[in-house]
């Protein structure tokens, strides 16, 4: 078995979960305020990659993104490398697959905690922040940590948006799910199956830990 | 200082239209449920924002509609005992208490004035166990505690005996009433109880419908205590067979 693709996978799949995880309990704290004008609007367009076909995705990609994008271009013009068809490219894509389960997740769990617990730690004097960070992010850890481990099992595995975006260059952007197809259709069934071995298992492991953590309620 | 309160609020169900005092000790607003008792408490806590009104602590601004100022929850000093008690369930008891105390202190003096607050509530045993391992009476205390840790300006007491069996509401009804004294600042307790307005309260404001509808000395609003009543007793009040003394208004009995 080729391990590369599948390092490559894990590492592009980190990366993305880091950013997913930050930025899906700040856009789901968002979500869970009542306060927040339009919020379910904003719900729809995040958790939107969740329905979208990946072909429909990666071209919002390539056109926000590409090099011919204003984005791209200063990210270009910073970095020296383009954002798409490299290792950037999959990591953006992997982000766009993981974002809204952690969203979805972070949003459930922050709305899950008991809203007399936040009022009390602010009449206690807790500003906002402080008991966000104190109270809510505590309480919500479960369904928070069963999003962002959904979200990095969902990276791991992008096609789609990944093949669009950061293209299927071996030892490049070459990730598992692209090396288990491009076997397939070459007919090298044999270098496939130990790579869809470890997906399928690291898929099962993932969702019974995230059964196992959301199954038992969080203390109160 | 005197909490001065004035608060008008439509909401389903409820007509809200009150203005009170609450002068240093113990003021019980009680009232059948519904009749817009916690609903105060919240608005002077700045849990909930009224139609129109004010709300100041002697000179301090806490609500004024008409000028647009909200003091934020965090920075009006209030202890809020809420009737769910609230306690974060996460924390160790002292970490409870402690939450509240001065965060410019060092850690250790937190812990230390979390502690001696939990001892003065006697419930210091349970300082490293968590909310879910308490009992109603331990839990009770440890809320009480936090709220009179924190160095409050005013306590808001919603309903947070009404858990309790007789003999345990009795004991907790003199240790709050001790502090609240000891502290010197006005504290509120929302009851529907005749029993904790006799045990905590030196004056009573009765609601009924969103409107006071009498306001004195315990005995000039509940009527004396007979021979045979049991203060610590759950005996209900009657709201509807009870005339409504509505006079001498601010009577003042502590």
């Amino acid at each position: 078995m080729d391990l590369a693709p599948l390092l490559l996978s894990f590492q592009v799949a980190a990366i993305a979960t880091l950013i997913t995880g930050a930025l899906g309990v700040c856009l789901g704290a968002v979500l869970a305020n009542p306060r927040v004008p339009g919020r379910d609007v904003l719900d729809v367009l995040f958790t939107a990659p969740m329905v979208l076909p990946p072909t429909v995705l990666g071209y919002y990609v390539l056109v926000a993104l590409g090099r011919r994008s204003t984005l791209g271009q200063a990210f270009e013009s910073l970095t020296g490398s383009p954002i798409v068809f490299t290792k950037t490219g999959a990591v953006v894509a992997a982000v766009i697959g993981g974002l809204p389960l952690t969203v979805k997740a972070a949003r459930a769990a922050l709305e899950g905690v008991d809203r007399a617990l936040v009022l009390a730690a602010r009449t206690l004097g807790a500003g906002p922040l402080r008991a966000f960070v104190t109270i809510e992010l505590p309480l919500a850890s479960r369904g928070l940590l069963a999003g962002i481990m959904l979200a990095f099992a969902r990276s791991l595995g992008d096609f789609g948006v990944t093949l669009m975006v950061a293209g299927d260059i071996p030892g490049e952007t070459q990730t598992a799910s692209l090396a288990i197809y491009d076997a397939i259709q070459a007919g090298r069934e044999e270098h496939a199956l130990g790579l869809v071995a470890v997906l399928t298992a690291f898929a099962v492991v993932t969702l019974y830990a995230v059964n196992r953590l959301t199954a038992r309620p969080a203390p109160r | 200082m005197t909490l001065r309160v004035h608060l008008v609020a439509n909401r389903p169900g409820l007509s809200l239209d009150v203005r009170f005092e609450v002068p240093p000790g113990v003021t019980a607003l009680f009232g059948p449920s519904g009749a817009g008792k916690s609903t105060c408490l919240a608005a002077i806590a700045g849990l909930l924002r009224p139609d129109r009104g004010t709300v100041t602590l002697g000179d301090d601004v806490w609500l004024d509609t008409a000028r647009g100022i909200a003091k934020p929850i965090e920075r009006r000093g209030v202890a809020f005992v809420f009737q769910s008690l609230a306690l974060f369930p996460h924390l160790s008891g002292v970490a409870n208490v402690a939450y509240g105390v001065d965060p410019k202190l060092s850690r250790a003096a937190r812990r230390e004035r979390a502690l001696a607050m939990m001892d003065r509530m006697r419930c210091a045993h349970v300082a490293e166990r968590k909310p879910p391992t308490f009992s109603g009476g331990e839990a009770q205390r440890v809320a009480l505690a936090r709220a009179f840790a924190m160095g409050p300006r005013l306590v808001l007491l919603d309903e947070p005996l009404s858990a309790l069996d007789r003999g345990l509401r009795a004991d907790l009804c003199a240790d709050v009433r001790d502090i609240a004294l000891t502290l010197g600042i006005p504290v509120v307790l929302v009851t529907h109880q005749p029993s904790e307005v006799r045990a905590l309260a030196d004056r009573v404001l009765m609601l009924r419908d969103g409107r006071v509808v009498g306001e004195g000395g315990v005995e000039l609003v509940l009527g004396p205590l007979a021979p045979s009543d049991d203060p610590t007793s759950e005996r209900r009040f009657d709201f509807a067979d009870t005339p409504l003394p509505t006079s001498p208004r601010f009577a003042r009995s502590g």
